[in-house]
């Protein structure tokens, strides 16, 4: 099943009409060398045409509210409606992000007590929340122990340490902020590698970025030695939130030694994922760290009803890192966070973080009693864990690729494939805690299935996926031969 | 628990599964040290009913005020399709289209939304969106230190009439990466680029001219001389738009004598985000087809599936950091994906006719908004020249004061400039859309000769 593009579906002169004003005043002041003189290039079309069209298109995607989908490292549990419904009320959604802060209380509370409360579920000493994705987060952070650094006058100090493990976005950061990537090891159980760390540290150490639990789907057990011997080089930890479901209200980043922070709210806050987007890099920091924060963050002034919700400018933060953003960040993803987080309270927060990992265990064992093998056996899972097909692929001549296309035939989104890289075959498993068992039942019943398929008939799962809208796609020519942009034979062909 | 669809009985019967006792168990690897949390700041859960009445009563203090502020993020009418359609499940709880068979509806929005950006900016390709307009400044300026191997001074010339918060991002995301930004005034009389100031830079080694259209101030800025000047000059143009103009204003793809601006970016909000208090929005980012592997960010491009029918996918991905690492293009791993799917429906339903009555209505109301506001005595424009849909005015008092007065008026007078420029006190930057009607126009005009009267003559 296909859908046709847009602009194939006009004519000439066809429009929505209600949508726009009923008449185009004339605007005779342009001068002709700076007006439009070509085609606009949007399709014509009717009101039915746009809500059929791209009402059809949504229905060829995989989504949370229609399929299990359990993409490791991406937290893709359930997005209550409540927290769009209510973000979207229009005192919300009509606010002028330069309206006077006087006629924005309402939302600056909001965003004000969810500094709050993310503040104490991480063990940070304040929160920002500027960034507007958690690659953004972690620019931030790096920015900031840059600044620190620079503050000091320790200006040599330009090496950010990254474990070999880690996420492609912390070793493109630390390039961005100007920092030499250094790669450490991982040790058999999964966990950084303490000899090569000592090694590695020196006077010319900026920090450390770590995931934990790290995208292997297991605790960094040396944590707090880890942290130790960083700032003992005068480096500072920065801790990469893509993994805060796991622990989210039974072990804080702070209390782990964490210098600063970013959370991905589009993951543990439940903020939508938007088919890639928008998403919320929120920051959090140490005390020491405080007076290089982002701007703006929000303030407050007074108690009880004299209580004034402000925005902190370079006047209030001096030494800031600056601007990051036009305006306020992604205050629309943030205020769905905040809803959530109330819905959730402080005793639902922890509640996150045990059923995560209750239903990552236990998808674990049933996959591992299933006769699947997993990357670190020994070893607790986190809210994830890794299952390695290797042997599948050398005794039947699939791959986890075939794997994840063949899932998606049995109506499972695939897991997160070939990531860490460390593991060959790899899928990196993450259900949430919003999964029922019996989808987690449903799901390693399929695992078993495939594999028989596997054994019977290869073919099969190299031919997969056969019932979704696409077969599987020549990525390669794609590459080669860019085709961008629909070609209608005028201005807007590629 | 919300949210959570466990029994007891499942609880017993996974643990049991597992070989554990408790679910605590299942932490025993992390130091006891670090196991014992208190979260006393964080309120209990409230159910939805609670929490539904206390965002009302928020939302509720938050409402009214007639908006004339522009800067950077415009009130339009959004059509209700838009929203309907981009919250429906599939588009708003899916993820990044990893796996293209089960995306293809994520997928093809995409690359209808790159078409009609390759359309509107007149350009070759469109990546599939930033994070806002100013962080794709930002990226445009290193894409441009990339592109342009013939120069090597790393030297970007950033005009004053350039938004200044983006002027801060630009600077603060390339804080690291040794960009020499220079700074070029504006003249007094037009508020565009003061070429004299610009010459200043001519025959020297310069790696791109930053081109604003309509810029700050909302005055037009004669872009077919700036982009000879920056080609001349071994530099390349970097447009930065509002989309709503290209109704209007002549496509970036079409700029001066040659080939048109190399990189054009712009913030997307008008084209169908709420101004929301501030994001999200999404930056578009467009270029010439010889810097497509520049480009940072995430792309779609058509494809051919194994039954050969046409489909999407994303394409380039060894620009990206997930291949790539610390050689990426950009860290950007995501686009504003929902924002630009409201965007391509947004625009569907506009068409171009509708987005030229759009912003020719813009026009047209800011236009009878200035006629009002002038006579008024002592209110006068700034600069002179064509604009699109802002204005910078100046009152015969401080700005902040005239603001905080039409707001307790029930009006959102415009945007102060005295914070951003010296020399512009008591000047207000004002726009009108198609969102206000000729009622909307008297009642500014009625509060701000009130507030006049009553700052002439205090009681």
């Amino acid at each position: 099943m296909t859908e046709q593009l847009i602009f194939e579906r006009g004519q000439p002169g066809r429009r929505a009409h209600a949508q726009a004003p009923r008449q185009a005043p004339a605007v005779d002041d342009i001068p002709d060398a700076l007006a439009r003189d070509s085609d606009i290039g949007l399709p014509e079309v009717s009101e039915m045409d746009v809500v059929r069209h791209y009402t059809r298109l949504s229905q060829l995607n995989f989504s949370i509210d229609t399929h299990f989908y359990p993409l490791g490292s991406c937290t893709m549990k359930h997005n209550p409606r409540a927290c769009n419904t209510l973000a979207s009320l229009p005192g919300f959604l009509d606010r002028h992000p330069l309206a006077p802060a006087s006629h924005g209380q309402g939302q600056m509370c909001c965003l004000y007590e969810l500094q709050e409360i993310l503040t104490e579920v991480t063990g940070m000493d304040k929160c920002s929340l500027t960034p507007m994705a958690g690659a953004q987060g972690e620019f931030t952070g790096v920015a900031m122990i840059k600044a620190y650094h620079d503050h000091r006058g320790d200006h040599h100090r330009d090496e950010i340490l990254v474990p070999d493990a880690a996420h492609g976005t912390n070793p493109a950061t630390a390039t961005m902020c100007g920092c030499r990537v250094i790669e450490l090891p991982t040790d058999a159980d999964g966990d950084v590698d303490i000899a090569a760390l000592r090694e590695k540290v020196s006077e010319r150490t900026a920090g450390i970025m770590l995931t934990n639990p790290s995208t292997l789907g297991v605790f960094e057990q040396d944590i707090l030695e880890i942290a130790d011997i960083v700032h003992g080089a005068g480096g500072l930890l920065y801790y990469d939130g893509a993994n805060l479901n796991a622990i989210l209200g039974k072990i804080r980043p702070g209390d782990m030694g964490f210098d600063v922070i970013h959370m991905n709210l589009h993951k543990t806050f439940s903020t939508p994922h938007g088919g890639g987007g928008p998403g919320s890099g929120a920051l959090g920091v140490g005390s020491h760290l405080r007076k290089f924060m982002p701007i703006p963050t929000i303030g407050r002034r007074g108690d009880g009803a004299e209580t004034r919700y402000y925005w902190m400018t370079e006047a209030d933060l001096p030494h800031t890192i600056g601007r990051l953003s036009a305006f306020m960040g992604n205050t629309g993803v943030l205020m769905r966070a905040y809803i959530y987080a109330r819905l959730l309270g402080r005793d639902g927060m922890t509640r996150v973080a045990e059923y995560a990992t209750l239903n990552s265990n236990y998808l674990m064992a049933r996959l591992k009693d299933a006769g699947f093998e997993v990357a670190f056996p020994d070893r607790r899972a986190s809210h994830e864990f890794i299952v390695t097909l290797k042997r599948e692929k050398s005794q039947f001549g699939v791959t986890a690729a075939d794997f994840a296309k063949r899932l998606l035939d049995y109506g499972f989104h695939a897991p997160t494939i070939y990531f860490p890289l460390l593991v060959p075959e790899c899928f990196l498993i993450e259900p949430t805690e919003t999964e029922s068992r019996e989808t987690l039942d449903a799901f390693v019943e399929a695992m078993v299935a495939i594999r028989e398929e596997a054994r019977a008939d290869p073919e099969t799962l190299r031919q997969a996926p056969t019932s979704l809208p696409a077969r599987r796609f020549d990525e390669v020519a794609a590459a080669k031969r860019l085709d961008l942009a629909y070609d209608a034979g005028s201005s807007a062909a590629a | 628990m919300p949210f959570i669809p466990h029994t007891e009985a499942d609880v017993r019967d996974m643990l049991a599964v597992i070989g554990a006792e408790t679910i605590d168990d299942l932490f025993d690897e992390i130091d006891p040290r670090l196991r014992n949390v208190s979260l006393d700041a964080i309120p209990e859960g409230a159910s939805e009913q609670e929490i539904t009445r206390l965002m009302r009563e928020r939302a509720g203090r938050d409402e009214g005020g007639l908006c004339f502020i522009g800067a950077g993020a415009y009130e339009h009418h959004i059509p209700a399709a838009v929203w309907e359609i981009t919250t429906r499940g599939e588009f708003y709880s899916a993820y990044t289209p990893y796996q293209p068979e089960a995306s293809q509806g994520t997928l093809q929005v995409v690359y209808e939304y790159q078409t009609m950006m390759c359309g509107l900016t007149g350009m070759d390709v469109s990546n599939a969106s930033l994070y806002d307009g100013a962080s794709a400044l930002a990226e445009a300026v290193l894409m441009a230190v990339r592109a342009n191997r013939k120069s090597k001074s790393r030297r970007v010339l950033l005009p004053k009439s350039v938004h200044p918060f983006y002027r801060q991002v630009a600077r603060n995301i390339c804080a690291n990466q040794a960009i020499d930004f220079e700074v070029v005034d504006f003249d007094a009389e037009h508020g565009t680029v003061d070429r004299a100031a610009l010459d200043r830079w001519a025959g020297e080694d310069v790696t791109a001219l930053v081109i604003p259209q309509p810029n700050f101030f909302g005055a037009l800025e004669d872009v077919d001389a700036l982009t000879d000047w920056a080609h001349d000059n071994g530099a390349l143009a970097i447009g930065v738009v509002n989309p709503m103009s290209l109704a209007l204003l002549k496509a970036p793809g079409r700029w001066g004598g040659g080939d048109g601006a190399d990189i054009v970016v712009g913030e997307g909000q008008p084209l169908g985000a709420p101004l929301a208090g501030g994001g999200p929005y999404f930056g578009l980012l467009c270029c010439r087809k010889k810097h497509v592997r520049q480009m940072p960010g995430r792309v779609v491009g058509r494809a051919l599936d194994a039954d050969g029918c046409d489909g999407y996918v994303l394409t380039l991905q060894p620009r990206e950091q997930h291949i790539r690492r610390s050689k990426a293009t950009s860290n950007i791993c995501t686009n504003q994906g929902l924002l630009v799917t409201a965007a391509t429906i947004h625009m569907s339903l506009l068409g171009p006719e509708g987005l030229r009555r759009t912003a020719a209505t813009c026009a047209a109301n800011t236009r009878a908004l200035v006629e009002r506001l002038t006579a008024i005595d002592g209110v006068s424009r700034v600069f002179d020249g064509p604009y699109f849909h802002e204005t910078v005015l100046r009152l015969p008092m401080a700005a902040d004061a005239a603001l905080e007065a039409l707001a307790e008026r029930g009006v959102f007078g415009g945007l102060a400039l005295a914070d951003h420029y010296d020399g512009l006190n008591d000047t207000v930057l004002v726009c009108a859309t198609e969102t206000k009607t000729a009622g909307d126009l008297d009642a500014y005009a009625e509060a701000l000769a009130a507030v006049l009267e009553t700052h002439a003559a205090p009681a």
